[in-house]
């Protein structure tokens, strides 16, 4: 076309026109900490799996999230999920599911047998892990993946320590602990049972072993000095549970009395409660809001038929049963003192759950190491005093929870790792959290969290059937879908979309977005306008 | 039925796309492959409401009618910024004629269209006509030639870009300015501060009454909503009306990041009717999905800044906010609530 | 074929013989017979793949002209006097965009005082615009001149008006030779636009121009009329070539050769004056008439090579620059610059007043002795005026001049 001049013009020619020149402030992709993997202590990403998850494409997000913890069915059961107390969407309405989902996944992987992969290069170097709780499983994991040799050492006739010795079925069934230790062990891990390591230099020695994760775990009950006749039956938690693994059951009788305030006393009152007794009563000497057991876990307990004396302690325990229990009250700080009432209980058995000690034999003669509160003392990497030997779980100081130890196994086997290479691994830095104020709420679908289902009262009561259920895969979907993807691209389109100056340039699914500088004017609408916080805006100046 | 919100628990229908959508519920913005009818290099300020808008209508537009489509374009900011010569930032046809005359040009570029379909045997014209003008030239300047076009029901989808006031010229006041804003011709001094309470038109209403087949409102904030009204203005044939509310930073006075912040609470205030109405029957309102007083709104705009300070005027603010409670008694913005406004179906125009 | 119809018929059926694809008018006297009457063809089916919109007022029709002739439609409307005016803002756009729209101006008074009747005000207004403006001595050159305008419009995308006194020609019955459709057709082929919105080749219309590259904008307008002034006696020719008569071109002279006194007018008041010099001829003066049709362009070099025996110029004007004067003149003046002629201005029927013979032979012979004014208001009525005036130099507030300007009037009917 002869088209007149000036007033008639090719379409699309102000491309020419770089409008970028007037950007005082630029648009930059980040990707920030989202609150849940900053709080999961096995260091999950867990915004990183849901997003695989999102899509249905479970196998990659349990791939993705295996990374850092091999137990996703163990974990989906047994993990307190101080995620989902991190969540910003219990801001909004209440905190995704991780949890749940995390265990659906896992359920997935053991449903269709999915495998880890053994190691592409073999390091030569051989490590040795004492213990098959959850952090030795997951530092013998990591360690493998590096390609090193690792030998577990379990002194027990299973794998899993605590988990199987110290959580009841009804919580973990023994078939998923047992389908995800396997598949740990068939990546090439050598797990010896029955093997208590005596003297852990000598071992290492001998079978020439390049380092050592020690992770054996608090296995021997505390006791407080009660004034108990002879005839008195008077068991400890971690016996009484580590029972329910062998062929005989405890025998507790028709009237059983629990005496503590943590985790262990919950489960074994309900195992209790289960094993037939008609009555389970917990002592402890604080009120419910102090006790340090997790509250759904009293919760359920109490819906059992569990039953607490609160602000009560056990004085002594008479013949045929007979306990006395002085009351409690707070003072102003809250600490109990007696009040000099007491009152009697009857009991076929009084089972301790105060706390557990750990054996530490296997390090007598190994030089430099510190101990303290019955505990080995170890450093940022998670060695201990005496070089190649490190340590974690239970037995250093820390939270005594399956994720802590999981967490502990992971971050000694980089450590380990690094050590072997002669170097140090350091610890990435940490991205900004992706806290609330850093989000644009508006964009999230109101959408209730999913409960999962609960076995029905009576069976919980005679059996020990897993309480809670699994989610399915529609309302896992819906589930992950709750995710708000803090501080991380999800590819909601929203900066391509919103840009006045069509400055975004999408790359394609899964490729996520780049600016096209020469024209973005810096308005900062896609940053104000992202829903997840994936946006900073950055001065042009610096 | 209006606009079917996705169902998506994630962000569902607020974002622009989401990478999880099956491809028929993708909204036109989310695609590689949408027309960028206005594009890069115009010279609209940062963050200006009505370029966002302008790109959201054409586009979906040019899906709607598989890229047939010519726009004509009133005098204002969208045509000064988009077109200086050398350079202009449409892709598509399109012509700027004059400041009151868009909808008539319109009725021109329809009415060749119709002729050329004819002698090539067609029933209609498979090219359509978009005029578009700021809210001067559609509220003020080209009301006549608007009302025209109405009443004739020319195959026309006319669209303004409300950032009520006029902008290119210096942020004059126009029939659209709210009351008490400051613009350059109603200045924030005396007694009564700002523009006159009681005055101004409600073009929406006014498209209403000549009973044409569309009437809507919408705004940036919401896309899928503004793509949807699009595509069914589109999916008509004769006189079509659709108000797009486009905050403007530099004659308001806001940041340029809070644009979509701020349609989106001229509507959740309520003081932004968004809804869709055919033959002068109001048939949708979008509801009001977290109600936020009309203060949060005004806040963000310096237009409004004499109404806060030292000498704050709460009983302006309070007529704000009741004028906010009417909107929501007459269209019924809240959950539940039925429209009270409207004309009954002009059935000879069906 | 011939036809004895009124002016506004004859130019309906020649604007329906062009085969206009959208035709588009508001209502406006004496302009109405001729819309009206494509409007029935159009209705009837006569004339086919035609838009006929009733708009809403002028600006709209010329708006509405403009978005359909960039569309690439073949386009025409017809206003006049007010409806011009009230159009202007689109006129200047429409020429300013290079669409070839085609109007039909009855030429109408502008108001105030409001006046329905005849004189050039109107188009006169315009004549900066940008706009072709060719002005018809009869019906026949009136019809004829549409068709050419079309043809010479989409050569050159410029719009053209096609000038013709409302009334006078608009609203006379007269023979005319409406053309054979083949012919038209043989004549004017389809349009075929220079810029057209098409998605299939989309351009952007009418953008901003600054100063940079406005003055060259600008210039290309007058280099385009200026090509008119090639393309118009083509045009004209063609047109004979084909329709077997003399119609349109730049000027027409008519007893020029050796006239010592030429009068120089547009339109159909060229009748009366032709009729004039007739009988002034017959007593042996020397005196000839040259006709401008076409206006916009000025034909400046065809002016002055057929005036340049004359030895002075009466420029006959239905219109006039208030505060200097003729407005043709002006015109005139420019194309006989350095040459030493007399120019006189005879303004004359303003408003519908009657030009009769009789006063033009006593303003020529006043001329030919060079006892005319250079600026002559024919048949003025000095009494009303002179009243007029002493009454607003005794009293400010005198009262509304035509109110007082009737009353004298009607007292000197009674006092005749």
């Amino acid at each position: 076309m002869n088209k007149p001049f000036a007033i008639t013009l090719n379409v699309g020619s102000s491309l020419e026109n770089k409008t970028g020149t007037w950007r005082t402030f630029r648009p930059v992709y980040t990707k920030r900490l989202s609150p849940c993997n900053n709080a999961c202590p096995a260091g999950e990403d867990t915004q990183g799996w849901l997003f695989h998850a999102e899509s249905g494409d479970y196998e990659t997000a349990w791939r993705h999230l295996t990374q850092e913890n091999p137990m996703p069915a163990v974990m989906g059961r047994v993990c307190y999920h101080p995620c989902e107390g991190a969540c910003n969407r219990g801001k909004l309405d209440s905190a995704v599911g991780i949890n749940s989902v995390e265990r659906f996944l896992g359920d997935e992987a053991i449903k269709h047998g999915w495998k880890f992969a053994a190691p592409a290069k073999e390091s030569g170097k051989r490590v040795m892990v004492v213990g098959a709780g959850p952090a030795g499983l997951s530092a013998a994991y990591q360690l493998r993946r590096m390609g090193h040799q690792v030998v577990i050492f379990e002194a027990g006739p299973m794998a899993g320590g605590m988990m199987r010795f110290g959580i009841p079925k009804y919580r973990l069934p023994r078939e998923v602990l047992d389908a995800e230790v396997q598949r740990i062990v068939e990546m090439g891990v050598e797990l010896k049972l029955n093997a208590k390591v005596d003297n852990i230099l000598t071992t290492m020695k001998e079978d020439k072993f390049d380092a050592a994760f020690l992770a054996v775990g608090a296995h021997i009950a505390k006791r407080t000095a009660i004034p108990a006749t002879e005839s008195s039956r008077i068991l400890d938690a971690v016996s009484v549970l580590r029972g329910m693994e062998g062929a005989d059951k405890p025998m507790l009788g028709r009237r059983v009395v629990v005496y503590g305030g943590g985790n262990t006393a919950i489960d074994v009152a309900r195992t209790a409660k289960r094993l037939g007794a008609e009555e389970a009563i917990i002592v402890y000497r604080r009120t419910r809001e102090k006790m340090p057991a997790h509250d759904f876990e009293v919760e359920e307990a109490l819906q059992e038929g569990v039953m607490v004396r609160w602000l009560s302690t056990i004085k002594q325990v008479g013949d045929g049963g007979s306990i006395t229990v002085e009351k409690m009250e707070l003072d102003e700080s809250g600490k109990p003192v007696p009040t000099g009432e007491f009152d009697t209980l009857e009991a076929d058995s009084v089972i301790l759950a105060l706390g557990q000690d750990v054996d530490l034999g296997l390090l007598d003669g190994v030089p430099d190491l510190t101990f303290q509160d019955g505990v080995v003392q170890v450093g940022d990497n998670m060695m201990t005093g005496y070089a190649g030997i490190f340590a974690g779980g239970d037995m250093v100081p820390s939270d005594r929870t399956v994720t802590v130890g999981v967490g502990h196994g992971k971050h000694a086997a980089r450590h380990i790792d690094a050590w072997l290479r002669g170097s140090r691994y350091e610890e990435p830095g940490k991205a900004e959290l992706a806290n609330y104020e850093k989000l644009n709420p508006w964009y999230y679908t109101d959408a209730d969290k999913t409960v999962r289902p609960m076995l029905d009262i009576i069976r919980r009561q005679s059996t020990f059937d897993e309480v809670q259920g699994g989610l399915n895969e529609s309302n896992a979907l819906f589930e992950a879908r709750r995710c708000m993807s803090c501080g991380n691209c999800f590819e909601c389109d929203n900066c391509y979309g919103v840009c006045p100056d069509n400055a975004v340039i999408k790359l394609g699914p899964g490729k996520k977005f780049e600016f096209n500088y020469e024209y973005c004017k810096g308005c900062g609408i896609c940053a104000e306008e992202c829903p997840c916080g994936a946006i900073k805006m950055e001065s042009e100046a610096t | 039925m209006g606009f079917q919100p996705i169902k998506f628990y994630q962000t569902g229908t607020f974002t622009v796309g989401n990478r999880l959508l099956p491809p028929e519920q993708r909204s036109v913005q989310s695609g590689m492959e949408r027309a960028n009818a206005l594009n890069s290099g115009h010279r609209a300020c940062q963050g200006c409401g009505e370029a966002l808008g302008a790109r959201y209508a054409i586009d979906a537009a040019m899906n709607a009618s598989g890229n047939k489509l010519i726009a004509v374009n009133a005098t204002g900011c969208l045509e000064v910024f988009s077109t200086p010569y050398p350079e202009t930032s449409w892709q598509i046809p399109w012509i700027h004629s004059l400041f009151g005359n868009a909808p008539a040009v319109a009725t021109g570029v329809a009415a060749a269209n119709r002729v050329r379909a004819r002698k090539a045997g067609l029933p209609d014209s498979e090219v359509r006509v978009i005029a578009q003008g700021g809210d001067g030239s559609t509220t003020d300047i080209g009301l006549g030639c608007l009302s025209g076009m109405f009443e004739r029901n020319d195959d026309v989808l006319y669209i303004c870009y409300d950032n009520q006031a006029y902008m290119n010229t210096g942020v004059q006041r126009s029939s659209a300015t709210p009351p008490a804003a400051r613009t350059a011709t109603t200045m924030p001094v005396g007694p009564e501060p700002g523009n006159t309470f009681g005055q101004g038109k409600n073009v929406p209403m006014i498209a209403m009454a000549h009973g044409i087949p569309y009437v809507a409102t919408a705004t940036v904030a919401d896309l899928r909503d503004l793509e949807y009204k699009v595509t069914k203005a589109m999916s008509m044939r004769g006189a079509r009306y659709i108000h797009i509310f486009v905050p403007c930073p530099l004659g308001w006075g806001s940041a340029s990041n809070d644009t979509i912040k701020i349609a989106r609470l001229a509507k959740e205030t309520g003081l932004f009717p968004v809804f869709e109405a055919e033959y002068g029957e109001v048939v949708n309102v979008s509801k009001i999905r977290q109600r936020q007083p009309v203060e949060d709104y005004l806040r963000l705009q310096r237009r409004f800044a004499h109404l806060f300070g030292k000498k704050a005027r709460l009983d302006v603010i309070e007529r704000f906010q009741q004028m906010a409670e009417q909107n929501i008694r007459n269209f019924g913005l809240l959950a539940d609530e039925k429209v009270t406004v409207g004309f009954r179906s002009s059935e000879h125009r069906k | 074929m011939l036809k004895q119809c009124e002016g506004s018929h004859a130019i309906a059926e020649a604007v329906a013989l062009s085969r206009p694809e959208v035709v588009c008018a508001y209502p406006i006297s004496p302009q109405t017979h001729i819309v009206e009457g494509v409007g029935e063809l159009v209705k009837s089916g006569a004339l086919k793949d035609c838009e006929f919109i009733n708009v809403e007022s002028e600006f709209a029709a010329m708006s509405v002209a403009i978005g359909s002739s960039a569309a690439g439609a073949r386009t025409y409307t017809a206003t006049a006097s007010q409806g011009l005016l009230f159009m202007v803002e689109a006129i200047y756009n429409a020429s300013g965009l290079g669409l070839p729209i085609v109007m039909t101006v009855a030429n109408r008074a502008l108001g105030a005082p409001i006046n329905i009747w005849n004189d050039h005000s109107d188009s006169m207004s315009q004549r900066d615009c940008g706009w072709i403006q060719l002005f018809a001595e009869t019906n026949q050159e009136a019809a004829d001149l549409h068709i050419q305008a079309f043809k010479l419009g989409e050569e050159l995308s410029l719009p053209v008006m096609v000038c013709m006194d409302g009334f006078i020609l608009t609203h006379a019955y007269e023979r005319v030779d409406i053309p054979e459709q083949e012919k038209v057709d043989a004549f004017l082929p389809p349009y075929s636009p220079r810029q057209v919105l098409d998605p299939t080749n989309p351009v952007s219309i009418g953008a901003m121009v600054g100063p940079e590259a406005f003055s060259e904008v600008r210039y290309l307008a007058h280099a385009k009329q200026m090509q008119a002034i090639e393309l118009i006696p083509k045009i004209s020719r063609e047109f004979q070539d084909i329709f077997g008569r003399e119609s349109g071109g730049l000027i027409r002279p008519y007893m020029l050769d050796d006239a010592e006194t030429v009068v120089i007018a547009l339109g159909s008041v060229l009748g009366t004056i032709k009729d004039t010099i007739d009988e002034m001829r017959a007593d042996g003066i020397s005196i000839g008439v040259l006709g401008i049709t076409s206006f916009r362009p000025f034909p400046i070099t065809a002016v002055r090579r057929a005036l340049s025996h004359a030895r002075r110029i009466v420029v006959l004007e239905k219109s006039f620059a208030v505060g200097i004067g003729g407005i043709v003149a002006t015109d005139v003046r420019m194309a006989l610059d350095g040459l030493d002629q007399r120019i006189y201005t005879v303004v004359a029927g303003l408003g519908g007043r009657n030009i009769t013979r009789s006063s033009l032979h006593r303003v020529f012979r006043m001329a030919m002795h060079d006892q005319l004014e250079p600026l002559h208001f024919l048949d003025l009525e000095w009494s009303i005026i002179n009243r007029e005036l002493d009454r607003e130099r005794a009293t400010r507030r005198s009262g509304p001049i035509a109110e007082n300007i009737l009353r004298d009037v009607a007292n000197a009917a009674k006092i005749g």
